[in-house]
């Protein structure tokens, strides 16, 4: 609600929005383009080509120094001494009681030198609670108004940035980086994403990311890129069951109930939170993420309570109509006895309760029919 | 955008278009250009009593849930059921195809009270 009233900081894009006739909605302190021409054309063009995002609200915070590695490792859950040099990592920052900070990727560029891209929302947070945990160990810098981001998504997004960019793409792989440059701009170019699609993450200068921005449209015009809103990026990020932090993590979920364990490494050194999460993974969750797919017409939306022997047994976190599948789907924290895969539930929707169904994550695939056949984009 | 002569709206950006005693209602092209892409419509069945300026159904687009308001009171004597089978005609053709209701209207005074078109754009022209 404060936020809401604090003045919005815009990205090095917002001029260009505007000319794309982008409807611009406040996003985590943000002005940002929730969709360009639609949510549903920016999204299945995502699936079958290409789509250019412009993420510059996220945050990229430096940890530097001799000590960095003990700095990283001291604050994030994932076991950063197997990363390589040039490779990325997604891991979580916890409190000491075990519940989430935030979700982020961690960059190796030496021993002494890692980054972090935090989401928007939580980057003054992060930078903070960082220096406080772990300035004593290494140098924490935000670098969050040096760079603007893009992301380039879809089957497509290869081949377009080749055509642009200086480095063999090819030698890059999933959850790997390079420094190298696009139409001449320096940039880090990272092949992940939150799309489910190939396709890469980019850094660049804030005061170059129009140009680099142009000159990936451009070279993406005969491949049929179109720009896509934070719209489309949402859609997208839950036909995959990737969790959003605000929506399916926040201080009072851990990774473990988030189903997100397997970034959780207990045979490394102490970090924060470890203690408690130990706990946790001894005695048991109470309460499980889990996908949900609509078994009636409706679509499930964030709070709405989730039902099953006529009580509440969990709630949705997040919810859409999916663009690829043509139904309902949704996240939503269940407790464990009706977390198997197929378990029917009911979710409360405006009074009513209408069908759900446990669904396994991701929703989509490249083998899922795609049945959006009403939408010609 | 469009704000067809013919017909009058509500400040819910709900339209009505009158034929003898029986009005047509539909959402306006303002209303389907803000909640961009209508994935799902939840509308009352034939029959139902609905009343001017309350809710008789919800409209959801893919990022927003909306409430449908009746720009005047009476019984609904169809409903499109077209549309609830393909609720994306109502960014296609708000004014046309995507009519939503058919309504007996009790009490025609209450017509008087809906806005022009001219009036229904300045409003919206302000709320922008």
């Amino acid at each position: 609600m404060i936020s809401e009233n604090k003045r919005l900081k815009n990205t090095p894009l917002h001029q260009t929005h505007k000319e794309l006739n982008a409807r611009l909605v406040p996003f985590a302190g943000w002005e940002m383009p929730v969709q360009y021409t639609g949510v549903i054309e920016e999204h299945l063009n995502v699936r079958k080509a290409c789509g250019l995002f412009d993420v510059s609200h996220m945050g990229e915070i430096e940890i530097s120094g001799p000590k960095a590695l003990e700095a990283v490792q001291a604050i994030t859950t994932n076991d950063a001494s197997k990363l390589k040099e040039g490779q990325i990592q997604y891991t979580l920052l916890c409190y000491p009681g075990g519940g989430v900070v935030d979700d982020i990727t961690l960059y190796k560029f030496s021993g002494a030198r890692y980054m972090l891209c935090v989401n928007g929302s939580n980057t003054e947070k992060d930078f903070n609670w960082i220096r406080e945990k772990a300035g004593h160990l290494a140098d924490i810098r935000d670098l969050s108004n040096n760079f603007g981001q893009l992301a380039i998504q879809g089957p497509l997004s290869v081949e377009i940035l080749q055509n642009t960019c200086n480095l063999d793409l090819s030698l890059i792989r999933y959850y790997h980086f390079r420094e190298g440059n696009i139409a001449g701009v320096d940039a880090i170019i990272s092949r992940t994403g939150y799309t489910g699609e190939d396709g890469f993450e980019i850094y660049v200068p804030w005061d170059k990311t129009v140009k680099a921005w142009q000159a990936l449209m451009e070279a993406g015009s005969d491949f049929g890129i179109k720009p896509a809103g934070l719209g489309a990026r949402d859609t997208l990020r839950l036909e995959m069951g990737f969790p959003l932090y605000g929506n399916e993590l926040d201080e009072n979920t851990t990774p473990l109930e988030a189903g997100l364990g397997r970034f959780v490494k207990f045979d490394k050194p102490n970090f924060i939170g470890k203690g408690e999460l130990e706990k946790q993974a001894r005695q048991g969750i109470n309460r499980r993420l889990v996908g949900l797919e609509m078994t009636e017409q409706g679509i499930p939306r964030s709070h709405h309570n989730i039902i099953a022997n006529n009580r509440i047994v969990g709630n949705i976190t997040s919810g859409t109509m999916s663009p690829t599948l043509g139904r309902g789907i949704g996240m939503g924290y269940v407790e464990t006895a009706f977390t198997p895969i197929g378990t029917e539930l009911g979710v409360e929707i405006r009074g009513k309760i209408k069908g759900v169904r446990v669904a396994k994550t991701p929703f989509y695939t490249k083998k899922t029919v795609r049945v959006a056949a009403n939408y010609n984009p | 955008m469009e704000f067809p002569k013919d017909i009058k709206y509500t400040k819910e950006h709900e339209w009505a278009r009158t034929e003898g005693n029986i009005i047509t209602v539909g959402i306006t092209d303002y209303a389907q250009d803000s909640l961009g892409d209508v994935v799902y419509l939840e509308l009352p069945a034939e029959g139902t009593t609905v009343t001017k300026d309350e809710t008789f159904g919800v409209i959801e687009s893919v990022k927003a849930v909306s409430d449908l308001y009746s720009p005047i009171t009476g019984t609904v004597i169809e409903v499109n059921d077209a549309l609830v089978d393909n609720p994306e005609v109502i960014n296609d053709d708000p004014y046309g195809d995507a009519w939503i209701l058919k309504v007996e209207m009790n009490a025609p005074a209450e017509l008087a009270e809906l806005l022009t078109a001219d009036e229904y754009k300045k409003y919206v022209e302000e709320e922008k």
